[in-house]
């Protein structure tokens, strides 16, 4: 039987624990500092070149922002507990191992979204400068906070997996844009071209890439949005499974 | 009889049949006991005997190949987290997270918990283990006796029946190793509590029952005043002089009734070692009246010695 008692007390002191270290800040200011010059860039989103009160220049960097910095939050969540014993101490406690597994995934995606809130000053240029469509701009963010979710979920899956953080940080970085690159043109073609076009379309729909840029668009469809959830929750059972396997390691 | 005797008795642990394997190694083979309230029951045994296996596995944290727990009466398989409600665990080296605040990390425990009054909670159990001074310091900057001693502060946050503690008093100095032991007299009254330790002064010091584990079995279950009898090297008396002593001296000692027989020690000294293991420094004292005698001591029991009997001098 699954449950999820406990997960309130891990949620809280995982949350605080981002503003108790310095990850939690040098976080904030690399992924800031970076989407904005992504936005900007005349190499990249060429925000001020395009002339169009959308943020579909800063949308489109999102994922591939959070290739590098997602796993970089979550490769800590397991890696260091098993390396300092603490696992033993929160396992002992009366909190079952879905229920802090649940809570650390939490904790991590409400300071990704916390993240994603200070990026406010983006929709806040857009606003006055143009007449923005708040439907497609409101559909980017919620495309932005899943794909932290699905992009976490992976993440933690490998933190379980190894003691190192490096380790885990590598494996989940390979695993996220391996998703990323599910999604371009080339690969399906060439997928499409050995293994006929049934396989490209498998393949297209398990494109993390592909259902994010339908949120950018500005289309919140059942499908994509139930690829996110899909997603995240089969990443997030396996990551439960194996820290049964794991922990004692 | 019989019957009367075990409802006296207040079980809180009772493990039985245990068992545990990693890979090609058997852990813990077939291990049963019971603890009852107010019992302090002492793990000896040399490292990777398999004392810090079981105890994960009576705290639930590592399920077990074969065999049953139950604390209070509650199967750890069937009910793992009422279980962990009545246990207080004091994993090895007391890992506890470094970044928090002693504070925030005992409120942490206290919330995951879930006790009713949290704040009150927190006061006594930091009172009773002297932590009311750092309160508000980060654990990473604590001196390691203080690290240990958060530790204890949250397994006895919630005042649980039964507390587990593997190596409670490690790498501590003497005068934490007496607090450490006091504290853990202090409670036994109203607990079952088992604690692991390789120092057999400390298991003499505070518990009342003594179990020797060796490659994952069970080899004694006794008391640590019956261990330190058994032990070899008991009593053996050591006498010294400034210079070398007459030979004669030598043969008289050597001629007394219990001394089986006479080592060179290192310096001016010899050995005499007892037949029956009992302490017979008064005789010794007795013919040395009189004579120029640098120190007598008497040697207690080793535990590395009782390893070795009992172990078949598989481990140190």
């Amino acid at each position: 039987m699954i449950s999820f008692t406990g997960f309130k007390a891990v949620f809280k002191r995982e949350f605080a624990g981002y503003f108790a270290s310095p990850l939690g800040y040098v976080f904030i200011v690399i992924f800031l500092v970076a989407s904005g010059y992504l936005m900007v860039s005349r190499d990249f989103g060429r925000f001020l070149d395009l002339r169009q009160a959308d943020l579909t220049a800063f949308f489109t960097y999102i994922p591939w922002l959070f290739v590098i910095l997602v796993p970089a939050v979550a490769m800590r969540l397991w890696s260091e507990e098993r390396k300092s014993g603490t696992v033993e101490l929160l396992l002992t406690l009366p909190v079952s191992p879905e229920g802090s597994y649940l809570g650390k995934f939490l904790a991590g995606w409400s300071f990704l979204g916390f993240s994603l809130v200070l990026t406010w000053p983006v929709v806040f240029v857009v606003a006055r400068l143009g007449d923005p469509d708040w439907g497609v701009l409101i559909a980017g963010y919620l495309g932005c906070l899943l794909a932290a979710g699905a992009y976490l979920a992976v993440g933690m899956f490998f933190s379980t997996l190894s003691r190192n953080q490096v380790v885990a940080f590598i494996f989940a970085v390979a695993a996220s844009v391996s998703f990323l690159l599910l999604g371009l043109p080339r690969t399906q073609g060439a997928v499409g071209r050995l293994l006929g076009g049934y396989a490209e379309e498998v393949l297209a729909s398990l494109s993390l890439a592909d259902h994010f840029d339908r949120f950018a668009s500005g289309l919140v469809e059942a499908g994509s949005l139930g690829f996110f959830i899909l997603f995240t929750m089969g990443w997030l059972a396996m990551g439960m499974l194996a820290l049964y396997q794991t922990k004692a390691d | 009889m019989d019957s009367q005797r075990s409802d006296e008795r207040d079980v809180l642990v009772e493990v039985r049949g245990l068992r545990k394997r990693f890979g090609a190694i058997q852990a813990v083979d077939d291990v049963s006991f019971e603890v009852c309230r107010g019992e302090v029951l002492g793990f000896l045994g040399p490292n990777g005997a398999g004392k810090t296996t079981v105890m994960k596995m009576v705290t639930g944290f590592l399920e077990p190949d074969g065999g049953e727990v139950r604390i209070g009466g509650t199967d750890v398989a069937r009910d793992p987290l009422g279980v962990k409600r009545r246990i207080g665990y004091l994993p090895e080296n007391a890992p506890s997270y470094g970044e928090m605040t002693v504070e925030s990390f005992l409120r942490f425990v206290a919330d995951a918990r879930a006790l009713q009054e949290p704040g009150r909670s927190l006061a006594d159990v930091a009172d009773k283990t002297g932590l009311g001074r750092v309160l508000p310091q980060t654990i990473d900057t604590l001196s390691k006796g203080f690290r240990r001693r958060v530790g204890l502060a949250a397994a006895l946050i919630h005042d649980p029946e039964v507390l587990i503690l593997d190596e409670p008093t490690d790498g501590l100095d003497p005068n934490q190793k007496a607090l450490v032991q006091e504290l853990i007299r202090d409670l036994s009254s109203d607990k079952a509590i088992v604690l692991s330790t390789h120092i057999l002064d400390e298991a003499e010091k505070v518990c009342n029952r003594a179990m020797i584990i060796s490659e994952g079995r069970l080899l004694v279950d006794s008391t640590p005043d019956a261990l330190m009898k058994e032990a070899a090297g008991e009593n053996v008396v050591r006498v010294e002089w400034a210079e070398e002593p007459d030979s004669e001296v030598i043969q008289s000692l050597k001629g007394l009734s219990w001394c089986e027989r006479v080592a060179k020690a290192p310096g001016h000294g010899i050995y005499l070692f007892p037949a029956d293991g009992e302490n017979h420094v008064r005789d010794v004292l007795q013919a040395l009246e009189g004579q120029d005698v640098l120190g007598i001591h008497v040697r207690e029991g080793r535990l590395d010695d009782l390893f070795r009997d009992v172990t078949g001098g598989v481990c140190a």
